[in-house]
């Protein structure tokens, strides 16, 4: 049964092959039924793969396939690595992944490059297996790879806005610099083991020197501060939201983004024999991230970026759990996030195409009457977000913050303000979403009396100030950024009587398997009794050696729970008192600090169009005159040489029987001083 | 001593003759006084390879060189026209004869220097023991042996080299069929530049 | 060495720095082949005389096949003077300098 372990990649990679080949001619929906049958096909496989896996008590199982790079002592093969850690993860990705595909059938519906979403949606997923169940750095980095590609293709996938395609550009850039990261950590690994296979690298981590074993931890932690969207490389995530919604649930919320965290966990071992900063940077650098986006999306109006802040900030936390040891707890955030995040993005999308495009949550109000499939999931996901018991994230967020409450207390100040944040923003999406008046009417009301020709007049004013040259991608972004950076609400137009309706079947099914997951995901690991540890006990054998053991006591860990607990209960009271029953000017505690993201952005493009443009010139200036001119000017003296000794081939004869005989009289000379002396 | 008196008057007089011709070889300006004054200079070395028990090569100095080389060269110099004569003022090449004549006083200076300051060292090889030269006959058989025995490679290869040189001889001054004049004294080096086709018209 | 054979070594000396002198000065290219022709014999009265001096008659034996040589040489040479007064008459060395950089 474990044999069948090479079908998990194929068949997603068969997929993409024949939607490229054949994907336009099947059209809609044809073309998305063949992706989503083949990820769906890909889940029952992983299914029993992990059935076989259990049943061999969790030893790691390894499938080579063929050699990919034979070059002397660098030997690299295609192989899969089946064990407790990439058993769960494949779980949970073709899982997800094949909802989402099925929701974007009907997300994705008359959209003219219908299958081509398709298409890239299944070349992510092969790539994410890859990633997972490679047994090596370099096929992890190879999915890693192709994650970031699709990621790009898919952020920009209605590329014929400008700001789509530049915020693909964003992810693309600043992932490649994490990226750098990465691909040095591999070239220190292949230095110093002579290979790149976890089987023979992590059991031998632990007789690393400590500075190698530091280096090569810290270089993969830039390369998953890149991947998992962490401070200071998380510029790209909030941007990445101008993608599909099923994107931004797929890749932004449930898979990519979580491959850093694996990463950092599959390296355990390495992490575990570096020095002790290196898991402090891991945990301060997760809570820091969590508390700077939980604050930023308190402020946020539009519906997707609140969640996108909100993933950034549980990254954060799984980070936190990896930089203070106790791994498992990272991986069971990661399991439940998926469900309840991608749930809340698909909501969102539902929501989205119920309101005919308009992601504004200030024209929104009222639809848990008018969309009430949506709004019931909706609930299951965001009472688990805000950590509220039974739901599945309680549990994971709250084991995190019992190890931490153990470890360095400090961390578990900053964690518990972070998940008291959590409670209070996505109550404030709740609320404003689902509840109170229906504010779209107002905004027809107010665009049926603005004058015609407003936005043209918008359009000149931001042409004045650019001047005549300006680019239309330029004015376009500055009329936007003075649309959201004001108080102005962004509003599509409807059309007249519109009224919000409940989405398909396509979208609604996977909202209501992901909502019963969110519910009942925190079974996988209940803190009582022990036998409950389902989930700890199964990862144990991956993070031997390297996991923080609880020895709080049994009261202890009660009294934390029920902290949790109220912290979770007294956030959502606290949106309901500010958003619902508009008790205080909600406006006051939107500074724009935290609608600006702590201004990160400005400051990122003020450097880059400051003083980084001086020094990439002074770069290319260096270039351009010390390195072109070097080469230049080594071709041009040779050509001087050469036309100085042109000089003597003048062609006469006798010139050359002269030289000859100089050459002779200094020959002669030379021999008999020899025999004279 | 080992010079004899008539040995040493003969090496003086043939000395005299053979700088004597070749003097005249440089200073002529009319080729056929300059192969006469050849004439005298080879038959002077003739004389010397007597003087230096080396009958053979006396005889065969005569034969070969004056009397074929020199006379194919008379040939040429009749062939050519025989009034054409060098103009010895000019010189148009800079230095040329101020550097030839450092070279060939050097030349000459460096080997008198060694020849006094050295004596006897000069003369640095060993005796020889296969190849004697006995003084008087039979030479020509003595340098016959050697030269089939020793020197037999060097005799096949000096068979070949004159029979590539008639060929070569041949094939060089034969009549061509259209007799091409040299390029003028001031053309160019450069390669012709390529010739750009006039634009056509488009004929709609 | 007594008197006379250095005298011979001496002789070629000067008769070859005579035809060096010769070769490089004069035009014509007869005169500079006879020239040439005047070194080749300094050459041969050395060999002759080493070969005196030592008592060995492989100096003789050279000094045949430099004859070889010099006779093989003078006819290529007048054919190549031929061919060259016959495209140019009275061309003299200085005048055949296509071959220049």
């Amino acid at each position: 049964m474990l044999e069948l372990a090479w079908l998990i990649p194929a068949l997603p990679l068969v997929g993409f092959v024949v939607l490229v080949l054949a994907g336009r001619r099947l059209g809609e929906p044809a073309a998305g039924w063949l992706g989503t049958v083949m990820v769906a096909a890909s889940f029952v496989v992983s299914c029993v793969v992990f059935a076989g896996l259990a049943a061999n008590g969790g030893d790691p199982f390894t499938q080579t396939l063929f050699t990919w790079i034979p070059a002397g002592d660098f030997v690299v093969d295609i192989g899969l690595y089946l064990d407790p850690l990439s058993g769960v993860m494949i779980l949970f990705v073709t899982g997800i992944s094949a909802l989402i595909h099925l929701y974007s059938i009907g997300y994705m519906h008359g959209d003219p490059n219908f299958s081509k979403f398709f298409i890239y949606l299944n070349l992510f997923v092969f790539s994410m297996l890859v990633l997972i169940l490679g047994d090596n750095l370099l096929l992890t980095f190879l999915g890693w790879e192709g994650v970031g590609a699709c990621s790009y293709l898919l952020i920009s996938f209605w590329f014929d806005k400008p700001a789509n395609a530049t915020a693909g550009k964003k992810a693309f850039v600043t992932n490649r610099i994490g990226d750098w990261g990465f691909l040095v950590a591999i070239f220190m690994v292949f230095f110093t083991f002579g290979s790149l296979n976890y089987a023979d690298i992590l059991p031998e981590a632990g007789g690393l020197a400590q500075t190698t074993a530091t280096f090569i931890a810290v270089m993969l932690f830039i390369g998953a501060i890149g991947k998992s969207a962490q401070l200071p490389l998380s510029v790209w995530l909030p941007d990445a939201m101008a993608g599909p919604t099923p994107v931004s649930a797929l890749i932004h919320a449930a898979t990519m983004v979580t491959a850093g965290v694996y990463l950092l966990s599959r390296v355990n071992p390495i992490i575990a024999a570096s020095a002790d900063w290196v898991p402090d940077l891991i945990a301060w650098t997760g809570a820091i991230t969590a508390l700077a986006a939980a604050f930023v999306a308190v402020a946020q109006n539009d519906i997707k970026k609140v969640l996108a802040y909100s993933t950034v900030e549980m990254l954060g936390f799984m980070f936190l759990a990896v930089g203070i040891g106790s791994y498992w707890t990272a991986i069971f955030l990661m399991v439940v996030h998926a469900f309840f995040k991608a749930l809340l993005f698909l909501c969102a999308g539902s929501v989205i195409h119920g309101m005919h495009e308009n992601q504004d949550m200030r024209v929104m109000g009222g639809l848990r009457v008018l969309m009430p499939v949506t709004f019931i999931t909706y609930v299951a996901g965001w009472l688990s977000l805000a950590g509220i018991p039974p739901f599945s994230g309680f549990f994971g967020k709250d084991e995190i913050l019992i190890y931490t409450f153990q470890e360095n207390k400090a961390l578990w100040v900053v964690g518990m303000l972070a998940a008291f944040l959590t409670a209070v923003y996505i109550g404030r999406q709740a609320f404003m979403v689902f509840f109170g008046e229906e504010r779209w009417h107002e905004q027809m009301a107010r665009l049926a009396v603005v004058p015609p020709g407003a936005a043209e007049q918008a359009e000149d004013e931001a042409v004045e100030a650019l001047g005549e040259d300006a680019t239309d991608a330029q004015v376009e972004a500055l009329v936007a950024s003075d649309a959201a950076a004001g108080d102005e609400v962004i509003f599509h137009p409807v059309p007249e009587g519109f009224r919000p309706h409940e989405s398909k079947w396509h979208m609604t099914v996977p909202l209501i398997v992901l909502a019963v997951l969110s519910l009942v995901g925190g079974l996988l690991n209940l803190p009582f009794p022990k036998s409950a540890h389902f989930l700890e006990e199964w990862l144990a054998p991956v993070f031997e050696g390297s996991a923080t053991k609880l020895t709080l006591s049994t009261g202890t860990i009660v009294i934390m729970l029920v902290v949790s607990t109220v912290v979770a209960v007294v956030g959502t009271l606290v949106a309901a008192y500010i958003w619902l029953q508009r008790r205080v000017e909600a406006r006051r505690l939107e500074p724009a600090l935290f609608a600006n993201a702590w201004y990160y952005d400005a400051a990122i493009s003020r450097f880059v169009g400051g003083p980084g443009t001086t020094a990439f010139e002074a770069t290319a200036t260096f270039d351009a005159t010390v390195v072109d001119g070097a080469v230049n000017g080594v071709g041009g003296g040779v050509t001087r040489a050469g036309q100085a000794l042109r000089e003597t081939q003048t062609g006469y004869v006798r010139r050359y029987a002269l030289a000859i005989g100089v050459g002779t009289l200094l020959m002669m000379a030379y021999m008999i001083s020899r025999v004279v002396a | 001593m080992g010079a004899d008196v008539v040995e040493v008057v003969v090496f003086v007089a043939c000395a005299l003759i053979v700088l004597g011709g070749g003097f005249g070889v440089i200073w002529f300006r009319n080729p056929v006084h300059a192969a006469l004054s050849l004439v005298a200079t080879l038959f002077g070395v003739a004389v010397l390879f007597l003087n230096m028990n080396a009958p053979f090569l006396a005889a065969v100095q005569v034969i070969v060189y004056t009397g074929a080389i020199v006379v194919l060269i008379l040939f040429v110099i009749m062939l050519l026209g025989v009034d054409i004569e060098d103009d010895l003022e000019a010189e148009p090449l800079q230095y040329q004869r101020a550097v030839a004549l450092v070279v060939a006083v050097g030349v000459a200076g460096l080997v008198v220097a060694g020849v006094s300051v050295a004596g006897d060292e000069l003369v640095s090889g060993a005796q020889s023991v296969t190849a004697v030269a006995v003084d008087g006959f039979p030479n020509v058989s003595a340098i016959g042996r050697l030269l089939f025995s020793e020197y037999v490679f060097a005799l096949e290869l000096a068979a070949v080299l004159l029979t590539i040189a008639v060929v070569a001889a041949v094939v060089l001054a034969r009549r061509p069929a259209e007799v091409e004049a040299l390029p003028a004294e001031d053309a160019s080096l450069d390669p012709p530049e390529p010739v750009e086709p006039e634009a056509e018209e488009v004929f709609d | 060495m007594d008197g006379v054979d250095a005298g011979y070594l001496v002789l070629s000396a000067i008769l070859f720095s005579i035809g060096a002198f010769g070769l490089l000065v004069r035009r014509n290219p007869l005169i500079m082949l006879m020239c040439v022709e005047l070194m080749l014999n300094a050459v041969n009265l050395t060999f002759v005389a080493f070969g005196m001096m030592l008592g060995d008659l492989a100096g003789q034996v050279i000094v045949l096949f430099v004859l070889v040589v010099a006779a093989a040489e003078v006819v290529v040479g007048l054919g190549i003077i031929v061919a060259m007064s016959r495209r140019r008459p009275g061309a003299t060395a200085d005048d055949i300098r296509v071959l220049r950089g």
